[in-house]
């Protein structure tokens, strides 16, 4: 039959892409607002850099959870676990007993338990998710400050050298006001970031597995029909949570050299923040990794003008929860210009388990 | 071309608690034929579909697929099976492709290949005429285009057997055209089409046999070109037995002059009701008559406000009002029990005595909550009048029969004392004793000068207690009859010939 | 009778077991658990000091039960929203030249009008525009305490006068720490606020059926901003305690990550964190339990590091018994071994679609 295929127009955007559209432009105001502001230090291309090599375990933390989310769910456990990570890989290389890829399996192992062990218990007991990650961050709080209560400097030499080691850029970088050229510098972290950001997005976008976490975040009764098998999904999800906690806390202690019982505390919010500015709904089901970097660099760009700024950092947090607050009215009148029709996506599972499935579309009698 | 028997149903029967869902029904389908399966609400269609693709597990009878005997204990063997269904709940996920929803969860591969599924995709849905981009997010397409794609994904899995749930319930003309021919292509492949549907002309136009349910029993199964549209009609709302003797109607004394009770002008609403007028008289009981999808509730709804009203006015006793709001509705003694009893109707976790006061506690006012010895007065009350089989007061509703669950229901609105009260399907899904009970109740409560609004898929129901009956049709007002002319055959014939078409 | 009233407080089940489990442990380990003495003229022991320390709990409780069975979703920015307030009652306070018990009570006031103002901006959020109560509450969570340190113009401004003392202790003449008295009060409003209004009814069924309960006249929206306004009152409320408690105000400690608790106590009392029903009752002794607890596992001389674990551990074990999943399995060994075999494989074959009764 003629013409049925001529769809006129192109065809839409996707909720995701819409929104990370949207996150990737307001970064990039925002750091031409910042360029103007402050030449002197955003004009340099260090400043970009840093921003990446000083936050990289906020901006792997925020991947993993970004990933969780998408499916629908939660996990305010992993700054804590971030942190339990940093005390326990100092702890270990202190004492002389290891070597840093012992440190490296260490980190990776706590993450894996953690997230092996919520996602069992949301996923197939089905116990709410925030009850279990809060006891997960209660138990990774109590485990740091049991390991060591006070701030253990790693003085390990191999682990010193990671930790100054610089892959350094010969022809990008700055003069100094003596005059001198200094190259930029990027840490080992800010690689850490690049590969994972590379493999996560992969996964999620052309794995089985990734399309399988959307699918559950938009509708997880359909996804069932549709014969994804959801537990294991949502399992995985939380596994990944846990692994990039594990991850973010052995970037944290390479790059600062210590633990620290106040390590990470905190970060929880702020990656939930850098994922919902960076276009991941809590809703689930809409969201894209690309996106969590930049939710978490247009965070700290703003935390960056406010301090440049003479705010005090009392304030800055303030002023955080006000662009917080813009996001989410934003992405509220967003989606709901967009669905006229009402055909409204569930609750997520964790906010709303109510067996009939009160937000179902309304049948027509 | 019609061939063998594909599916073969033997004496099924499926209850849940409290109420007999299909009692030793008996159903067949043939390879390249279209099937509808017709029925009233609680008729028992949805639950007959649920059992042949495996969502329920049938009590007691036998099924056969392709003369073998099948046990499905879950909807993925019935997939793997052959067995295709798409739910008039759309069970896709809005959020991704079209592409996406076709070919996700079926393939083991691990990585997406975009390319080959956008391509497939589209080939796919050239091939069944499908006007949507594979690339297109799914919640960009119409609800028509995203129930044909959910079809595109049952057949693409090479389906015998395809279950159509109410496609065509939020489709206009023209998509129901393309959601036809896609129909026929398939039956040209030999895929047999079960098509629930209570669109009466689309049956007569697509389908080669008819089965009828009723009260969970089989009427029968008939050819469609032998059945006349008045038989089926009479099939599906026949008469039933029941003990009901001597039940006289109330006539209620009125002249043309008296002013009604209430009055609706144009009135219209949300949920595509075009603008109707609607007048009662004291002590006057009306039904609305009608199929699934004529408008009756919609017209219930948005007297009451239910839906959102669009235009029209209101008028109470003469004096015009405004009511925007169910509250407003309430307060001006309108009552409203609607036909989704479990998602609109009771409040589950609260007990019977919650339930039983709500509506009278909200038209008190925030302030004034009745003492727990006054609600449990009212409670007990209506308990008693409406005989209620309940354990206790405290009892949480949801612990209780569907016909019990009712009764507090039509307590909650009785204990409002309203002028007018409209109830929509207050007898579906219940026992026939309790129907019996509510519609002695409906014409005593006519007596005492309440008027009534009464809406069954039942029409001997109807036209046992009610005094004058409005037959709607497409979501229009077809005919109004009136004393003698209140008969069943007079019913079906303004349905059959009501209407445009 | 007896089943009746076993009924009434089945739902006490969970929280008064736990604590009865708490009592037990704390007897085994010294029997003197319930000595109770006289220290400055007020009564002090385990059992006051608990009732004493959980005083701000308790009432964020009761307000978080409320925010819970209507919208189905937690307030974590309890704990920022009484910074704030108290912020605004110590600033008030410091002005004064006389601290009387009328500046006592006007700077409540004002705190309480700020709180209401608190509890209307996430009422509205969630009510009007429709976001997630976590979410909504999450600006404030982020931001508050840097408005409150605003407030406070400097660094921990102390509150030293007379009265707070007392308030933040006790009067003298009187055994029972002040705190403690004006929790008691606080409940007690609650009662009258229950007694008095229809809240609970609409409460229980906006977060139960919010379309059933609009078709009954019901306004959700208006009950849902309401159950936030609440919220602000006790987050004000808690906050003036806390902060007459410690005679300074801390913008950055004050009762910082209470609402982890205080939802603990939500879930522990036996509310469902999906809304509908709740009990009051229930979240107070919640309150009173997790209080209990930190304080066990303090006895038990546990490293205060491990307490931590110690309570992560017994959520996580509460939870899983709780559970929906290990219940059905629990009711399924039950149903066999008396026999029901037949019942309840009919429902569970129902599950599979979610609604059992729907008959089209």
């Amino acid at each position: 039959m003629a013409g049925v295929n001529a769809i006129k127009g192109k065809t839409r955007l996707s909720n995701s892409n819409l929104l990370f559209l949207i996150a990737a432009i307001i970064f990039v105001l925002m750091y031409l607002f910042a360029i103007i502001m402050y030449p002197g230090s955003f004009l340099q291309f260090q400043t970009f850099f840093d921003l990446f090599n000083l936050n990289a375990p906020l901006i792997i933390m925020t991947l993993g959870l970004c990933i969780v989310m998408i499916g629908g769910g939660i996990d305010i456990s992993i700054g804590a676990v971030c942190g339990l990570v940093t005390m326990a890989c100092a702890f270990f290389l202190e004492s002389g007993m290891g070597s840093i890829w012992g440190a490296i399996l260490i980190s990776l192992g706590i993450g894996i338990i953690f997230g092996v062990l919520q996602g069992y218990l949301i996923a197939y007991l089905e116990i709410q998710p925030f009850i279990i990650t809060l006891s997960g961050l209660f138990m990774a709080q109590g485990l740091l400050t049991t390991l060591h209560k006070d701030p253990i400097n790693v003085t390990v030499p191999a682990f010193v050298k990671l930790r100054d080691f610089d892959i350094v850029i010969t022809w990008l970088g700055t003069r100094n006001r003596l005059g001198v050229f200094i190259p930029c510098e990027i840490k080992p972290g800010t690689i850490i970031v690049a590969i994972l950001l590379v493999i996560l997005a992969s996964l999620m976008k052309w794995s089985r597995f990734g399309r399988n976490v959307y699918a559950v975040g938009g509708n997880a009764q359909s996804a069932n029909m549709l014969g994804i098998n959801v537990k294991r999904t949502m399992f995985t999800t939380y596994v990944i949570s846990g692994l990039t906690a594990g991850i973010a806390g052995f970037v944290y202690i390479m790059t600062t050299g210590a633990g620290n019982v106040g390590n990470a505390a905190g970060a929880e919010m702020k990656a939930i923040a850098s994922a919902i500015i960076g276009g991941t709904l809590l809703n689930g089901g809409v969201g894209n990794l690309l996106g969590a970097p930049i939710g978490t660099l247009t965070l700290l760009v703003i935390n960056e003008l406010i301090r440049a700024a003479g705010v005090q950092s009392n304030f800055q947090a303030m002023v955080s929860g006000l662009l917080l607050y813009f996001f989410i009215v934003l992405q509220s009148i967003i989606m709901s210009l967009r669905d006229k029709r009402g055909f409204k996506m569930a609750l997520p599972p964790w906010l709303s388990l109510s067996s009939k499935g009160q937000g179902e579309t309304q049948q027509k009698r | 071309m019609l061939g063998n028997t594909i599916l073969e149903m033997r004496g099924i029967s499926k209850s849940f608690p409290g109420v007999k869902a299909l009692d030793s029904v008996d159903f067949t389908l043939r390879s390249g034929e279209i099937h509808a399966l017709m029925g009233e609400n609680g008729a028992g269609k949805s639950t007959l579909i649920k059992v042949i693709a495996g969502a329920y597990e049938k009590d007691s009878g036998s099924i056969t697929l392709e003369g073998a005997p099948i046990h499905f204990k879950a909807p993925q063997e019935a997939q793997n099976n052959g067995i295709g269904t798409v739910y008039q709940e759309i069970m896709l996920c809005p959020n991704l492709t079209v592409a996406e929803n076709m070919y996700i969860g079926r393939s083991h591969s691990p990585i997406v290949n975009w390319k080959q599924m956008n391509e497939q995709g589209q080939r796919l849905l050239a091939s069944l005429n499908i006007p949507a981009r594979a690339t297109q997010e799914l919640s960009s397409c119409s609800l028509a285009v995203q129930q044909m794609i959910a079809i595109a994904r049952a057949v693409d899995m090479d389906c015998k057997i395809l279950i159509l749930d109410e496609p065509t319930s939020s489709l206009d003309e023209d998509e129901v055209h393309t959601l036809f021919e896609l129909m026929r292509e398939l039956k040209g492949r030999g895929v047999g089409i079960i098509f629930i549907t209570h669109f009466l002309e689309q049956v007569y136009e697509i389908s080669d046999r008819i089965t009828v349910l009723r009260n969970g029993k089989l009427v029968g199964e008939y050819e469609t070109i032998a059945l006349p549209q008045i038989e089926l009609i009479s099939k599906m709302l026949g008469n039933e037995l029941d003990d009901i003797t001597g039940l006289k109607k109330y006539e209620p004394d009125v002249s043309d002059a008296s002013i009604p009770v209430f009055e609706a002008i144009g009135l219209s609403s949300v949920a595509g009701v075009r603008p109707f007028d609607f007048t009662i008289q004291k002590g006057e009981v009306n039904g609305f008559a009608g199929l699934l999808g004529s408008g009756r509730s919609e017209s219930a709804r948005a007297i009451f406000t239910a839906d959102r009203t669009t235009g029209g006015e209101v008028r109470m006793k003469g004096k015009r009002v405004k009511i925007k709001t169910p509250l407003n509705a309430i307060q001006h003694g309108i009552g409203y029990l609607p036909e989704d009893r479990k998602g609109d109707g009771i409040i589950e976790d609260l007990s019977v005595r919650d339930n039983i006061i709500l509506t009278l506690q909200v038209l008190n006012g925030f302030f004034k909550p009745f003492s727990l010895k006054q609600a449990q007065e009212f409670a007990e009350e209506y308990i008693e009048r409406l005989n209620i089989k309940t354990p206790t007061a405290d009892t949480p509703i949801k612990s209780l029969s569907g016909g019990n669950q009712q009764k507090v229901i039509l307590a909650r609105w009785l204990l409002t004392h309203p002028e007018y009260l409209i109830l929509d399907e207050p007898t579906r899904g219940i026992d026939v004793g309790t129907k019996v009970e509510i519609q002695k109740l409906v014409i005593a409560l006519a007596h005492e000068g309440m008027s009534v609004t009464f809406i069954s898929s039942e029409i001997d129901e109807m036209l046992r207690t009610c005094s004058r009956l409005i037959v709607m049709k497409d979501r229009e007002i077809v005919g109004e009859l009136r004393g003698s002319q209140l008969t069943e055959s007079a019913v079906m014939n303004v349905i059959a010939k009501g209407g445009k078409k | 009778m007896m089943r009746s009233l076993m009924k009434r407080f089945s739902h006490l089940f969970l929280p008064l077991s736990v604590m009865a489990l708490l009592i037990i442990i704390n007897l085994v380990k010294g029997a003197d658990y319930f000595r109770i003495t006289m220290v400055n003229g007020a009564f002090y022991g385990n059992i006051p000091n608990i009732f004493f320390g959980a005083s701000e709990l308790v009432i964020l409780s009761i307000g978080m039960t409320l925010v819970t069975a209507a919208s189905r979703g937690q307030d974590i920015s309890i704990g920022e929203s009484a910074t704030i307030t108290s912020a605004v009652f110590v600033q008030y306070v410091l002005q004064a030249n006389e601290v009387t018990l009328l500046t006592i009570l006007v700077a409540f006031l004002l705190s309480s009008v700020v709180g209401l103002a608190l509890g209307a901006f996430n009422g509205t959020l969630v009510s009007i525009f429709k976001v997630q109560p976590m979410v909504a509450s999450l600006i404030l969570f982020t931001g508050g305490r840097s408005i409150a340190f605003m407030i406070d113009g400097k660094l921990s401004p102390i509150l030293a006068n007379d009265l707070s003392n007392k308030i933040g202790t006790v009067i003298p003449g009187i055994p029972i720490q002040t705190p403690i008295i004006l929790t008691v009060i606080f409940i007690a409003l609650t009662a009258v606020l229950f007694k008095t209004t229809n809240l609970r009814l609409y409460v229980e069924a906006v977060g139960t059926n919010p379309n059933a309960a609009r078709l009954n006249g019901i306004n959700p929206k208006k009950v849902i901003f309401l159950t936030f306004l609440i919220m602000g009152f006790c987050s004000a409320f808690a906050g003036f305690i806390a902060v007459n408690k410690a005679g300074r105000h801390d913008s950055v400690n004050l009762l910082k990550l209470i609402m982890m608790d205080a939802i603990l106590a939500v879930a522990i009392g036996g509310n469902s964190l999906n809304g509908g029903k709740f009990s009051i009752t229930g979240s107070i002794i919640g309150a009173y339990t997790i209080e209990m607890l930190n304080r066990t596992l303090l006895r038990l001389e546990i490293e205060p590091a491990m307490i931590k674990v110690f309570k992560a551990v017994f959520i996580i074990i509460l939870m899983v018994v709780a559970s929906p999943v290990v219940r059905a399995s629990i009711t399924k060994v039950v149903d066999k071994v008396r026999g029901k075999g037949r019942g309840a494989s009919a429902a569970m074959t129902v599950k599979a679609t979610g609604d059992g009764e729907k008959e089209e």
